[in-house]
């Protein structure tokens, strides 16, 4: 945020930053839920004071992060398995001469599983357009497709193939759920595929899409932050990328420093959330009840 | 059951029928049921949009003289710009504004249900001395072994691996127990299709005869 001036202490400048965050995403939040009652209450909620300390925290560790990844400084992120098994899915595809296709779910681009799922995609384009096989992205909201044309188009153009790049392998086929489920159904038979990768947000059709993937005999990668999803996914599929793998994985193949400091943050913030939960189960066993309150929403 | 029921409910039952032969194999019937929903999902999401959306939302609100609706409207247009190679970076703002205010929505909402609330119901007495207590520290083990096994910062290596592999068996458990109640819901569809397949013959049967 250019408007803060550069001279400040870095640490100082961090928490004003995240500070700064936190007040108005609390605001927004407030002002929400006061959108429908009495337009005379403060635009503060004294209720949620938690939310406002956890929010600076977690905004400061994460723009810690972020600062140091800017400034070169290595992170160490551990290599996600299902990253091995894209490469695998990808040569596959390539050794049967056969297209590959990338579903990133049923979600608008305003959700962060799409937006993962847009940056594998781009490196999955990358890795494509060098073996020179198609590359088929069927999409369900039309706020997504130009999204995806970039990522894909970015991703032909960084591999040295902007002209193997085909518009028209990424089409939008219909917003409602099903009939989306159809549709990609009928390219897995129809195109067959030998590479089905699957990330993003998906809802019942993800079995659907699954099951007939397997019956053509695709290598499947699939990845999902959707828990009730998942189950289908790990049944049907070669390798699941499991809930917060595939935020990593989007981390860990794009390099952006503001991925690997969000990354790294959420990491620092588990090892805290952990040592929260110890004492305060350690508190609850000896009686002492106030400090899990404080954790209370109302 | 009238005439015009009698034959919109066996559209209805043939089109089913059209997908469930996929389960033999791909064939024209199911290729026209799939292009067929396709098809008319498109143009009834373009009128439910319509309807929806665009009337109550900017046209009524335009007419009624609160003009800043225009403001939403005007991105709204610049998405039409990606059509042109030339004016297609007029929409980024539009983009830019949709991906930026639902995580921003999305942010408060998902700490506060899936962190806050969670650490709080997972703050638990422990102890040995009766089944609930054991319980307690079951779940605060398995909580704890399955954050471990998404902690990106560490390899999964000695005890450390220990906890991530016990986490995962953890969430794989869940997993289970999730596939086995939804395929129940599964099953239960199927059977609500085959109850309307059922009760059409019946109908279709007392009409002809």
């Amino acid at each position: 945020m250019k408007f803060f001036p550069s001279h400040t202490n870095l640490k100082s400048n961090l928490f004003v930053k995240a500070l700064f965050l936190s007040l108005c995403f609390l605001l927004i939040d407030s002002s929400l839920s006061f959108a429908q009652e009495d337009l005379s209450e403060s635009w503060f909620n004294p209720n949620r004071v938690n939310m406002l300390i956890f929010l600076t925290f977690f905004f400061a560790v994460i723009i810690y992060f972020i600062q140091r990844a800017k400034k070169g400084k290595s992170l160490f992120i551990r290599r996600i398995a299902g990253l091995d098994a894209i490469e695998e899915a990808v040569g596959r595809a390539t050794e049967m001469g056969r297209p590959v296709l990338f579903v990133p779910g049923i979600e608008d681009v305003n959700q962060i599983q799409t937006i993962a799922a847009m940056i594998i995609l781009g490196n999955v384009a990358k890795m494509v357009a060098a073996y020179d096989i198609p590359l088929f992205v069927p999409i369900c909201r039309p706020f997504v497709v130009p999204v995806a044309e970039e990522r894909v188009k970015e991703g032909y153009a960084a591999a040295g193939r902007p002209d193997a790049y085909n518009r028209d392998n990424v089409r939008y086929i219909s917003d409602e759920q099903f009939a989306y489920a159809a549709g990609v159904q009928g390219i897995m038979l129809r195109d067959r595929p030998m590479a089905n990768l699957m990330f993003g947000s998906f809802f019942a059709e993800s079995l659907m899409l699954a099951e007939t993937g397997f019956l053509t005999g695709a290598i499947q990668v699939a990845g999902t932050a959707n828990i009730h999803q998942l189950p289908f996914f790990v049944v049907a599929c070669d390798y699941t990328i499991i809930g917060e793998e595939l935020f990593a994985t989007s981390a860990y193949l794009s390099k952006e420093p503001k991925l690997l400091g969000s990354l790294k943050g959420s990491d620092l913030a588990k090892a805290i959330i952990i040592g929260l939960l110890a004492l305060g189960a350690i508190l609850e066993t000896l009686g002492i009840t106030q400090f899990t309150r404080w954790f209370f929403i109302e | 059951m009238g005439t015009a029921e009698l034959i919109w409910n066996g559209v209805a039952a043939l089109l089913v029928l059209c997908i469930y032969s996929f389960l033999y194999k791909d064939n024209p019937f199911y290729k026209f049921a799939e292009h067929l929903v396709v098809g008319v999902s498109a143009g009834y999401f373009a009128m439910i949009l319509y309807y929806n959306a665009f009337l109550p939302k900017l046209i009524n609100p335009l007419r009624a003289g609160q003009y800043w609706y225009i403001i939403p409207g005007i991105l709204g247009l610049l998405m039409w710009a990606r059509f042109s190679k030339k004016w297609q970076w007029l929409s980024r703002p539009t983009l830019g504004f949709v991906i930026g205010s639902g995580a921003g929505l999305a942010i408060p909402l998902y700490l506060q249900n899936y962190v806050i609330r969670q650490l709080s119901a997972t703050m638990l007495p422990v102890g040995f001395t009766s089944w609930p207590l054991i319980t307690n520290v079951m779940i605060i083990i398995m909580v704890f072994c399955a954050l471990t096994y998404f902690y990106f910062s560490k390899q999964h290596t000695g005890a450390f691996g220990v906890a991530a592999k016990f986490g995962i068996w953890t969430l794989m458990v869940g997993f289970g127990a999730g596939f086995g109640m939804t395929v129940m819901g599964r099953v239960a569809l199927l059977a609500e299709r085959v109850i309307f397949l059922r009760d059409y013959m019946v109908q279709l049967w007392g009409a002809l005869f």
